[in-house]
């Protein structure tokens, strides 16, 4: 349990860099969907500009998690909570907080990618339009920078007005990230972003993330271990809704303090 | 040929002799009505108002009646039923009052049409003093498509994929912005497609009209809300089972089922071609 409480001093010296803001805390966080416990507990602290990587089996309740970040479980009626989720200075369950500012500060992308019908820049421009700003000029330079980050602007730049539908899979997966940081996130929460693409896209995306932690706190779910291991600082592995073990990435696949972690990481289960 | 391909046979077999005893059905009641009513439709049938106790003329009150009658009933229930459908379908939890609503609306859609002819004398008429009115007869036929529009909106609402609202809704839209920028675009030819069907139903019905607002003869078209209107479904009621000389204006009966079922036949065109246009627009 001493891992759960990691001490952003020490781990800012592990690593050799400056000091990370902490940016999230978890504190003592349960939810419930209707009698089922399905996180127990959880503390946990992550780190500003850092990836957090989440593994653990189906069902152990890693995307609940993720969703919590942005209230997004807010959408299921039978859900409930109890705890904290601190981002910067603010308790996101404050009844003061409005939820779609939250959203605003954290962004999110879907394990399967999702597209709105409309052209590649309506898709990208859409969380500004609906933020009230009409300046086209803003608007255009907001989609190209979105775009260029997510490493599509190459790829789509002479086609922005044709539906985003006519894309790849992989395409539409970093025109959802581009979508997602058209709005200037601080957070950015991936569910998976990666499982239904192939490995080339998968390692466009991959690199995509070692870019973008230089601007954002990233929260990535992974069901893919190697994954974990390569674009994340920090891994959190998570099992029947308790976060077993809490540490820097290369001490969980290295020398993680649980058997069970171990067990794990080597593919003895899950 | 193995058993399980004598199945295969047999089953799809079955199912092709069901399809056409349903297209042999519609195509004799239209061979049937056509073959009797075109020799009348001339434009003064439908240009005219009838004459000589309705054995002559035309049948054009009763065109512009239900014509009326239909854009009434389309105004009362659209808005309405649309809305409601959003509430329910976006906003509305799933409690058991809300699953009662649901199922109660269900229901109305299964009630006979008479019996929403009866609740439109007793309230419009009555309670509410319309009188017998193409007023009265356009809030009765409303009331008996809302259930339709209703139910045929939800299902189109549910069609549109959560992952649209989500997304919208993780960007930091509103409820309200997601529905309105991210769900009716997707769901509007779906709802509207119903609707229409339902507004086509609406505008053959004789029952709801019946003690509400439609007049046995008019020699003029309505003027006002609260006039009195001639009505194609009523009228050929009139000229099949209530006429003087049933056998001399059967002719007549025959022509005015065949604009009938024509105009029917231009709104559910009307469906076809709004859900395509907006198909296309949408995939673009």
């Amino acid at each position: 349990m001493n891992m759960k409480n990691l001490k952003q001093e020490k781990i800012a010296e592990d690593r050799g860099v400056e000091l990370n803001q902490l940016k999230i805390s978890v504190e003592n966080f349960n939810f419930y969907y209707g009698a089922v416990h399905a996180l127990k507990s959880v503390t946990m602290q992550i780190l500003e500009n850092t990836v957090v990587g989440i593994i653990g089996p189906s069902g152990c309740g890693k995307s609940t998690f993720l969703r919590s970040f942005n209230r997004m479980n807010d959408t299921i009626p039978s859900a409930r909570y109890e705890g904290k989720i601190v981002v910067d200075t603010q308790n996101i369950f404050d009844k003061e907080l409005d939820v779609v500012d939250l959203r605003r500060q954290v962004g999110m992308v879907f394990q399967k990618s999702n597209p709105f019908p409309k052209s590649i820049f309506d898709n990208v421009a859409y969380g500004l339009r609906i933020n009230g700003i009409k300046d086209r000029n803003f608007i255009e330079q907001r989609v190209e920078t979105s775009l260029k980050q997510s490493a599509l602007w190459n790829e789509v730049k002479d086609r922005l007005n044709k539906s985003a539908f006519a894309l790849s899979g992989g395409q539409q997966q970093r025109l959802c990230i581009a979508r997602a940081l058209a709005v200037q996130p601080e957070v950015l929460l991936l569910d998976e972003p990666a499982s239904a693409l192939d490995p080339i896209a998968t390692g466009k995306i991959e690199e995509l993330i070692h870019e973008l932690k230089l601007k954002y706190t990233i929260v990535i779910v992974t069901h893919n271990m190697q994954q974990a291991a390569r674009v994340s600082d920090y891994t959190a592995f998570f099992m029947l809704g308790e976060l077993v073990e809490y540490d820097k990435t290369s001490k969980i696949f290295t020398n993680p303090a649980k058997k069970i972690t171990e067990d794990y990481v080597t593919g003895r289960f899950g | 040929m193995k058993a399980r391909q004598w199945q295969q046979l047999i089953g799809f077999g079955t199912l092709k002799i069901c399809v056409a005893f349903v297209l042999l059905a519609l195509i004799i009641i239209a061979w049937d009505i056509y073959s009797k009513g075109h020799s009348v439709i001339t434009w003064e049938f439908l240009t005219a108002a009838p004459r000589n106790g309705m054995t002559e003329g035309g049948i054009y009150p009763a065109i512009v009646g239900t014509f009326y009658v239909t854009v009434l009933t389309a105004i009362i229930s659209i808005p309405l039923g649309m809305g409601c459908a959003i509430y329910l379908n976006e906003y509305a939890k799933d409690t058991a009052l809300t699953r009662i609503i649901r199922m109660a609306i269900r229901n109305l859609s299964g009630v006979p049409s008479i019996v929403y002819g009866l609740f439109g004398v007793v309230v419009f008429v009555q309670i509410l003093a319309f009188d017998t009115s193409i007023l009265s007869a356009g809030m009765t036929l409303g009331m008996m498509t809302l259930p339709w529009v209703i139910t045929s909106s939800e299902e189109a609402l549910k069609t549109v994929p959560q992952a649209y609202r989500d997304a919208s809704l993780a960007l930091g839209a509103t409820k309200w912005q997601t529905i309105w920028t991210n769900v009716l675009p997707y769901a509007v030819p779906g709802m509207l497609t119903g609707t229409i069907l339902g507004l086509a139903r609406a505008a053959g019905e004789t029952a709801p009209i019946l003690f509400t607002g439609a007049a046995f003869f008019l020699p003029f078209v309505p003027k006002s809300l609260s006039d009195q209107f001639m009505a194609l479904p009523y009228h050929l009621y009139i000229m099949s089972t209530q006429h003087h000389a049933i056998a001399k204006v059967r002719p007549l009966a025959y022509g005015t089922a065949l604009v009938l079922i024509g105009l029917v036949f231009i709104i559910n065109l009307v469906a076809f071609v709004i859900r395509y246009q907006l198909r296309k627009t949408k995939l673009e």
